[in-house]
């Protein structure tokens, strides 16, 4: 067999590496996964996977994550923009702080927020008499989750931004474009590819996180359990296989959403490179 | 941040993990979540007795989590030597799992709980809402917290104790018990998925009226905040055990049957009971209890889990908690 010769070296070495990695980090344990739900029938892992409890956990999870990384791409973009373009006192200081939410145990970050946010706290009193409640609903939740996934995004932009040259805004601007065209039509686009990363890296972090949530949440069922905890509860209960089933249905869900998120992203990044 | 500084702190990192432990006597206790501080002092007490009794050294490694994750997490390879857990169904799945020999309850007096507790009302000073019995809880505009039975250990207590005296309240009309303790569970605000989560919630984010606590835990609210709140003991409640083991396999393959057993064996002596008592565990030697009978109501009707009404803890688990049983029916829409 004729050995096809590549330009750069290495290939072999790095290709064999990656593979043992992915497999070692991402298939073995998904291939467990599905192993331990083999004790259970078909039936059976639908019925634990579309219980009508579950079923509105997932309603919580994928409804919160959406809104969370949602808001993110707007805040978090803005950020970029503001920690990129401008210079000002403190600038790496708020830059340091982007990473927070990844260093503090999530345990840590749900029980201050929550604190925070009760209708006894500094932030939920005051709004509470205006009649928003934040913590114990799913306000609580979305509010847990945007901080956990800020960094997703912001990190996502920044190199972007960094890369982008203002050449082109300044060339639009001298053909009379308003700096909402500019927006638009130059700065946007550019930045798409990166704000879809940084969107389906947070919705998928928000569907799985459960340590930061679980404080915030309040878990009423059929209100703010969300799925993680779900899994969870069939772990207490020794109920590996209905755990596995949950956690197989919310799997193959985010891996359709990140699918569908993925081709938006080539199809803008193609329009970037033309 | 230089390479070579960042290939260091790689190596150090790596090293860090792979540290091996020192070569000395070691047990492992793997506990549940509010024994932290009971077993803090106990183990001191054990390394000074141990000392004396066999002029050496030993090392306790204590761990503290929900009980059913702390007996999954022995059952997936937590090399414990001895767990003491909240409820003998974690010991039981441990059993079953063929770390622990069978008949395991009866190898140490009293069900193998060399203390007990019970489940006690938490209210706010003065107790503004009248929480005086379980009946109160159902009452409107009663906020209650309390951790979700299925996550929590304690929380299956509270249920039980609830359940307990509605069955006595209802005469046995079990329509009307599960109403009951449905309703106590709408005037839940917060489910939180473990008793300290709960106690959190309560005392430090003052959610709710009441919070359904263990005794001991009631007792460390209000010593960490005097003033704040008043424990109130209902009338009736439910007597928890939690037991107490040597984990067989773990034990023979790591050569520490003997410490393991005196270790559990020193519970049950006097300075065992007392140290149980001063934390607010209720001391199985009914003399040492009586030095104790300052704070603890020792007049209290006490349901036990094999009291017919529960047939034990395999029944009711399956009854009430199990997938699909009274406890997920109360939450079905």
């Amino acid at each position: 067999m004729a050995k096809a010769k590549r330009i750069i070296p290495g290939f072999g070495l790095t290709m064999g590496l990656t593979m043992s990695y992915v497999g070692f980090f991402v298939l073995i344990p998904m291939v467990s996964m599905a192993l331990v739900t083999a004790d259970l029938s078909f039936k059976e892992i639908v019925k634990s996977a579309t219980d009508a409890r579950v079923l509105s956990s997932y309603k919580v999870s994928f409804l919160c994550s959406f809104l969370a990384a949602a808001i993110n791409t707007v805040f978090g973009t803005i950020l970029a923009w503001v920690l990129v373009r401008y210079r000002f006192a403190g600038r790496r200081l708020v830059d340091g702080l982007i990473e927070l939410p990844f260093a503090l145990p999530t345990a840590v970050a749900g029980i201050s927020l929550t604190w925070l946010t009760t209708n006894k706290g500094w932030i939920g009193g005051p709004l509470s008499k205006l009649g928003l409640e934040i913590a114990y609903t799913r306000v609580g939740i979305v509010v847990a989750l945007t901080f956990i996934t800020l960094p997703f995004m912001v990190r996502s932009i920044q190199p972007v931004l960094e890369q982008l040259s203002p050449d082109y805004e300044e060339a639009g601007r001298t053909l009379g474009a308003g700096s909402l065209t500019i927006f638009r039509k130059i700065i946007l686009p550019e930045l798409k590819p990166a704000m879809l990363t940084g969107f389906s890296l947070a919705f998928a972090r928000g569907l799985g996180e459960y340590g930061s949530v679980i404080f915030i949440a309040g878990n009423k069922p059929f209100q703010t359990e969300i799925a993680p905890l779900m899994i969870v509860t069939r772990l207490e209960e020794f109920l590996y296989g209905q755990a596995t089933a949950v956690a197989l249905f919310m799997l193959a869900a985010s891996f359709i959403i990140m699918f569908l998120v993925n081709r938006l992203q080539i199809r803008a990044a193609r329009f970037v490179e033309s | 941040m230089s390479n070579r500084v960042l290939a260091a702190l790689a190596v150090f990192s790596l090293l860090l993990i792979s540290v091996p432990a020192p070569a000395q006597e070691e047990l492992t206790n793997v506990s549940y979540d509010p024994t932290r501080e009971l077993y803090e002092a106990y183990n001191q007490a054990f390394q000074k007795h141990w000392q004396e009794l066999k002029k050496a050294d030993v090392t306790i490694v204590q761990s503290h989590g929900g009980s059913a994750k702390q007996a999954r997490s022995v059952i997936e390879g937590n090399e414990a030597d001895v767990v003491t857990l909240a409820l003998a169904s974690d010991i039981t799945a441990i059993e079953e799992a063929g770390l622990i020999n069978k008949g395991w309850q009866s190898e140490l007096p009293n069900n193998s709980s060399p203390y007990t507790s019970t489940i006690v009302f938490l209210v706010r000073k003065g107790n503004p809402k009248k929480i005086l019995d379980w009946g109160d809880l159902a009452r409107e505009g009663v906020g209650v917290i309390t951790p979700n039975p299925k996550t929590s250990g304690g929380a299956r207590w509270n249920y039980l104790a609830a359940w307990d005296w509605a069955d006595k309240e209802y005469d046995h009309d079990e329509t009307k018990i599960v109403a009951f303790v449905k309703q106590v569970f709408d005037n839940v605000l917060v489910l939180d998925s473990g008793a300290r989560g709960s106690t959190n919630t309560f005392v430090q984010n003052g959610q709710g009226d009441v919070l359904l606590a263990w005794e001991n835990e009631a007792y460390l609210s209000l010593a960490e905040r005097p003033g704040e709140f008043e424990i109130v003991t209902p009338p009736t409640s439910i007597l928890a055990e939690p037991p107490v083991t040597i984990v067989d396999a773990y034990v023979d393959k790591n050569g520490t049957r003997e410490l393991a057993t005196e270790y559990l064996k020193f519970l049950y002596s006097d300075e065992g009971q007392r140290i149980a008592g001063a934390h607010y565990y209720r001391p199985s030697n009914p003399e040492i209890i009586k030095e104790f009978a300052d704070y603890f109501d020792l007049g209290l009707k006490l349901v036990t889990i094999d009291d017919p009404l529960f047939g034990g803890w395999e029944v009711a688990q399956k009854k009430h908690f199990g997938d699909g049983g009274v406890f997920d029916q109360i939450y079905e829409k």
